[in-house]
């Protein structure tokens, strides 16, 4: 391990009242790395993205992004620091066109803040870029529709396109192909592995067969803990992980 | 084709621009009776500050209970300062005052602000209402800056005319809150183009994803109330120089009220929607109110219609039909439209009879029972004319339900050819 790890947290722990979700989660992320993180129902797998992401602050542990320290920070100013997500359940602004939701995305990473007093028509980096992710999600035939007025997969692939424009680092996908029928998703992990290319890449996935064709490496999160990571092959040989988790799901046919 | 589409936009929107113009210039040429030369001043103000309210409302998703508190202190300031300019201390010209009102507004709204936009939703608006409680309470305490009772007056013809305008002849008086007016429009346009403007949006849409593409929507919503604040305060300053007295209800509940009526009657999903608010407030107000002594209730009555039957306002209703003419499908709605408007007009003569019945019996029952409404004499003592009143009403409801799910009925078979002609057109 030559370079700095781009993630790193260290005995991160979560409660909820009483309930502790995450029971000290340390995990160390190498640049351009793609980690799938799997686990069963109620592992705690979208709670550890919302602590990363800033969502939820963690009760304790650290978590460092490009060395620096992020826990309990707020959303955007990790995402200022190139860290982004996306959400299981789609989370795009309904009431604004495809171009616009691109286009609100890549602002702050433009430098073009709060700006008052420049012409959103005149931003021409931020104007092309948001063209280039249309078609980069192969969305430039619906610039002008509304993003409510999308089909399920459209919107998923906005989310994607939103997450990915503002140009951060670090991206956390949250279950992004939940929904989609087979035939969808085998098209969706495509358009995902285009275009997050050369990104360190963290993803929650249920889909066993989206797991190991898209990830370097695999951590099992178990309640609340993480029990393996490491590479596909050795996670799929490792006994814990069979007996806690991908036995059981074999069998039920995945 | 998107090219020329885009030039045919804007040369649409220029011609806006410029009927938009002319007829501020040229309306007081057209209306020339005092009653409509107040009117059209008091419009003016009123397009301003609805639409600095829509920056919060339509734009930022921000419902305030307490707009008036900007306004009003932007009202203040100036008569204060109108007084200072007639009293020689303070050498500015006329003209500008309405300024000192935006910088006012816009203070108050930097110093309130802060706490109001913390949060979003129902704190939100629960934080505005106690703010706009807070000044209207202080107001009430502190006579020395508010004038009690009398309010403040001051004579808007102070200090150096220039090119000859005094401001004492209401025209004059027009043209400057037509000019403030013009400039605010145009600026308040402006801002919905820029990052900010559309950063607002989004925080309307789905404040939480705003945060994870790296703002601070906290921040967005502070510097859109500061900008809402400063245009109150600018309408606020016209307003003092318009009718030369202050009095304390112009920060009141009612008047932040009015605001966000007005607001929603005209359309806060459209741009344009709270100029028309505007000039529908001063209409209500104005003429309604010398029409009937019951308008408030009508006021209620077509607020609580209009969140119903079209919570788009007026705006989304012209621009929804403006699509169904474009498409030369409007003639497939003559028939709904005319059941709509029958039933509509026997079920308001109806409601309106009872109305100006009870309101009769209320306050002139003393003296007669008679009372002459819309070429009708109804007798309020009578319980036949009583019953047959009712009897109507009720029935117009019935039938203009009916209508209204008849007209909803065709209005969706219109709407869905319309999407899928444009979806063809497009696909082609």
């Amino acid at each position: 391990m030559s370079t700095s790890p781009s993630l790193v947290l260290n005995d991160v722990h979560k409660q909820f009242g009483k309930t502790e979700i995450i029971r000290g989660v340390n995990l160390s992320v190498q640049p351009g790395e793609r980690v799938a993180i799997i686990g069963p129902n109620g592992a705690g797998k979208s709670t550890l993205f919302n602590l990363i992401s800033g969502r939820f602050a963690p009760s304790s542990g650290s978590i460092h992004l490009h060395g620096q320290r992020i826990d309990g920070l707020k959303p955007f100013e990790i995402n200022r620091q190139g860290l982004s997500r996306s959400f299981q359940i789609t989370n795009i602004f309904p009431k604004l066109s495809v171009f616009e939701n691109l286009r609100c995305s890549v602002l702050w990473n433009l430098g073009h803040r709060y700006s008052f007093w420049s012409f959103l028509s005149q931003l021409n980096d931020a104007n092309a870029l948001a063209h280039e992710w249309m078609q980069r999600i192969h969305l430039d035939h619906k610039s002008q529709e509304l993003a409510m007025n999308l089909t399920y997969a459209e919107q998923r692939a906005l989310e994607i396109g939103i997450t990915m424009a503002g140009g951060a680092n670090v991206v956390l996908l949250d279950e992004p192909t939940a929904g989609m029928s087979t035939s969808e998703t085998s098209r969706f992990i495509h358009l995902i592995k285009e275009v997050t290319q050369g990104k360190t890449l963290l993803t929650v996935e249920h889909d066993m067969g989206v797991v190991f064709g898209l990830a370097d490496k695999i951590a099992v999160l178990v309640y609340g803990e993480i029990i393996a990571f490491d590479t596909p092959e050795k996670v799929r040989a490792n006994p814990r992980v069979q007996e806690a988790y991908l036995g059981s799901l074999e069998e039920q046919g995945h | 084709m998107l090219e020329s589409n885009r030039l045919s936009t804007s040369h649409f929107e220029k011609f806006v621009w410029l009927g938009f113009a002319l007829v501020l210039l040229v309306a007081p040429w057209v209306f020339t009776s005092n009653l409509s030369m107040t009117m059209m001043s008091q419009m003016g103000i009123a397009i301003i500050a609805c639409l600095s309210y829509n920056v919060l409302l339509g734009q930022g998703g921000m419902l305030s209970f307490g707009h008036a508190v900007y306004s009003g202190m932007g009202s203040y300031l100036t008569i204060h300062a109108l007084n200072a300019v007639g009293a020689g201390t303070l050498p500015i010209p006329v003209s500008l005052l309405p300024l000192i009102g935006g910088i006012a507004g816009m203070g108050f709204a930097v110093l309130l602000g802060f706490v109001t936009t913390r949060k979003s939703g129902t704190t939100f608006s629960m934080i505005t209402l106690g703010m706009a409680e807070l000044v209207f309470a202080m107001s009430l305490m502190f006579s020395e800056f508010f004038g009690g009772e009398a309010g403040v007056s001051a004579n808007r013809v102070a200090g150096q005319a220039f090119l000859g305008i005094t401001y004492g002849p209401q025209r004059q008086v027009y043209y400057l809150i037509a000019v403030y007016t013009f400039i605010s429009v145009g600026l308040l346009y402006a801002l919905t183009q820029t990052p900010l403007g559309r950063i607002l949006n989004a925080v309307r849409d789905n404040p939480e994803r705003v945060e994870f593409v790296g703002y601070n929507t906290q921040m967005v919503r502070y510097r859109a109330f500061i900008i809402a604040g400063f245009f109150a305060g600018i309408a606020g300053g016209l307003g003092a120089l318009n009718f030369e007295i202050v009095t304390a209800e112009v920060v009141g509940p009612a008047r932040s009220g009015a605001y966000l009526l007005f607001t929603f009657l005209g359309g806060a999903t459209f741009f344009f929607g709270p100029v028309l608010g505007g000039v529908l407030m001063v209409l209500a107000f104005v003429l309604l109110s010398e029409i009937t002594k019951a308008w408030l209730l009508y006021l209620g009555l077509i607020f609580l219609f209009m969140v119903v039957y079209a919570p788009g306002g007026f705006a989304a209703l012209i621009m929804t039909n403006l699509r169904v003419i474009k498409a030369g499908a409007f003639g497939r709605l003559n028939l709904a439209y005319a059941g709509l408007l029958v039933s509509g007009c026997v079920m308001f003569g109806g409601a309106s009879s009872l109305i100006e019945m009870i309101y009769h019996l209320q306050l002139n029952s003393s003296m007669d029972t008679q009372l002459a409404f819309a070429g009708m004499v109804l007798d309020t003592g009578s319980k036949v004319t009583w019953s047959v009143v009712i009897a109507i009403t009720a029935a117009a409801l019935l039938w203009f339900d009916w209508q209204r799910k008849f007209f909803i009925s065709q209005w969706e078979l219109v709407q869905t050819d319309i999407a899928q002609a444009s979806q063809s057109g497009s696909a082609s």
